[in-house]
């Protein structure tokens, strides 16, 4: 049995594809059977920052449609052979994902997955509902300011509400905050909420905090999911957010102002 | 909904008045005089009962216009309400009212029963010489509600949002809605309610969530979001709050906003209580 987790925030243009794409690589690097899945119809870009876009032959809704099989639906990483994409239709609308088809899709993929990571829309919109409904855990993708941090509570709300484990009464999904774009710079000066300040509002367990970082835009330009490039900030705060979310203990990285080294100082860099 | 109204008839009632202002012959020093004076209120003519939709559309216009309202004496004319519209929910329109920053100051053109229950909220009954109200409504047949006494009308009878209603759809969880004692994070959009009893909450309460209950509520945690308890009119109801930062607190139908509670007791353990019409917050 798979576990399912929903990368969601209420919020756009957070950083859930990119957490998606990181997370899910990052799962796959270690050996776990992973697949990730776009439910953003109509938008589609994760397989873009998967760099398998020219690869897409059938997508998510065929696949709920019955006009392909799961297993021609999905694309293999060419760098880790544990992980799987399915992509997102482009063209059909949103409301060809059905709770059934949906249902049915990820009870498929969980047969032969470890982990099935799903990147939500934003919102609380039909699309962001069905990646949420069945998940076991959601990661909820935050930056730090005041308006992000309040989508992301009311999404925490609908979250303890609105899923299948809920209607169940199952044990709740478990819930982790992931902030990003984090910049010790603008923290301290006033401009972001910080780590501590997020914490305490949203009173969750913190997965991780990622750096606002020129390599994520390097990354996703190149089709690379930013947990590869192993020298970025990102990238190795991602690397810890997946060890912490199988249970390693890490401190976190990254919540302080780079010092800038003898050479940047002299060089007025 | 929004009107201006002139009020002359004040001037009528002060003016002869005005022209004694010190009859006795040793009088002291006048500390004051009466005077009469024509004021241009804001009229706010109620065209149906249901406090919802009263607090989204007010809502709507207070955000385009803080400024306008705040600290503004408001008049409510009851004329335009359709015959037989039901009761008016007064606790609830002065506490919308009163949050949003206007001043309700009085009514005008209801019913018998109406302006009574105005006055248990100590709305002033403006005299509608000058409202024209429809035939109809002047014939409608009064409504059943038993004339409120004071103390019982200021209550908030229903479970229903008394303040400005959350922008987005509100989370509504029959699941935690007669649960009693939430052991989890109350969030933004979502709404507990203790029928009958009190609610016990052992985790941070956030802005944009609301707390109700009919007894008592507690809170060990932080409470950003709203609080009311003794929302079937209990006066001696109580909310004990271990770190208050809330938007709006309440005790049957007693209202302040966060802008309203002092700072030295914000961030600190409170209780919450009515002390006659006074709704204190004190240290604990
Ligand atoms: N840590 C980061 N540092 C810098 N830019 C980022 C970071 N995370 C995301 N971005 C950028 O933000 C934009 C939105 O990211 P994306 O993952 O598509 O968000 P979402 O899926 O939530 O809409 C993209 O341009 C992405 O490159
Ligand atoms: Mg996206």
């Amino acid at each position: 049995m798979a576990r399912t987790i929903v990368i969601t925030s209420g919020k756009g243009g957070v950083g859930k594809t990119t957490t998606s794409a990181a997370l899910a690589m990052g799962l796959a690097q270690r050996g776990h059977r992973t697949a990730v899945i776009d439910f953003d119809v109509g938008l589609r870009n994760l397989d873009l920052i998967m760099g398998c876009e020219r690869r897409v032959v059938y997508d998510f809704v065929n696949v709920i449609n019955g006009e392909a099989n799961i297993n021609q639906a999905l694309i293999r990483d060419k760098r880790c052979d544990a992980l799987y994409v399915l992509p997102a239709s482009q063209t059909r609308d949103k409301d060809a994902l059905t709770k059934e088809g949906v249902g049915r899709v990820l009870e498929e993929l969980s047969k032969g997955f470890d982990y099935i990571v799903c990147d939500s829309p934003a919102g609380i919109e039909h699309g962001a509902h069905m990646a949420m409904y069945y998940a076991d855990d959601a990661v909820v993708v935050t930056n730090p300011e005041v308006s992000s941090v309040r989508d992301s509570d009311r999404m925490l709300g609908i979250l303890s509400s609105k899923s299948r484990r809920a209607e169940r009464n199952e044990p709740p999904i478990r819930e982790y905050l992931l902030l990003t774009r984090y910049s010790p710079e603008r923290v301290a000066k006033g401009e972001m909420l910080s780590v501590n300040d997020v914490r305490e509002i949203l009173s969750l367990d913190l997965l991780g905090v990622i750096p606002e970082s020129k390599a994520v835009l390097n990354a996703s330009n190149s089709g690379v999911p930013v947990i590869l490039d192993v020298e970025s900030d990102a990238g190795q705060a991602y690397s810890d957010a997946v060890g912490r979310y199988l249970g390693e203990d890490l401190p976190h990285r990254f919540l302080d102002i780079k010092k800038k080294g003898f050479f940047s100082r002299l060089l007025g860099g | 909904m929004l009107f201006q109204a002139n009020f002359p008839e004040l001037k009528d009632y002060l003016d002869p008045m005005a022209s004694h202002p010190t009859s006795g012959v040793d009088s002291p020093k006048p500390a004051f005089e009466l005077k009469a004076a024509t004021f241009t209120l804001p009229v706010i003519r109620l065209l149906e009962v249901d406090m919802d939709s009263v607090a989204d559309q007010l809502g709507g216009k207070v955000d385009q216009a803080p400024d306008f309202f705040r600290n503004t004496p408001v008049v409510i004319d009851l004329s335009g309400l359709p015959a037989g519209a039901g009761r008016i929910e007064f606790p609830l329109l002065v506490g919308l009212m009163r949050g949003f920053g206007m001043i309700p100051v009085g009514i005008r053109g209801g019913t018998d029963e109406q302006h009574e229950a105005a006055q248990a909220m100590e709305l002033a009954i403006l005299g509608d010489a000058f409202v024209r109200r429809s035939p109809t409504t002047r014939e409608a047949p009064r409504q059943p509600t038993p004339a409120p006494a004071a103390a019982s009308t200021r209550p908030t009878p229903t479970p229903v949002r008394p303040t400005p209603a959350p922008a987005r759809p509100v989370a509504e969880d029959p699941a935690v809605a007669s649960q009693r004692l939430i052991t989890r994070p109350v969030r933004s959009g979502q709404r507990v309610y203790a029928p009958g009893g009190d609610l016990s909450v052992i985790a941070p309460v956030s802005n944009g969530a609301e707390l109700m209950a009919d007894g008592n509520i507690h809170i060990y945690g932080p409470l950003r979001g709203r609080a009311m308890a003794g929302m079937k009119g209990d006066t001696s109801a109580r909310i004990f709050c271990q770190d208050l930062q809330a938007e709006l607190i309440s005790v049957a139908g007693h209202y302040r906003i966060s802008e309203n509670i002092p700072d030295e007791v914000k961030g600190v353990p409170v209780q919450i209580f009515l002390d006659g019409d006074v709704l204190r917050v004190e240290k604990i």
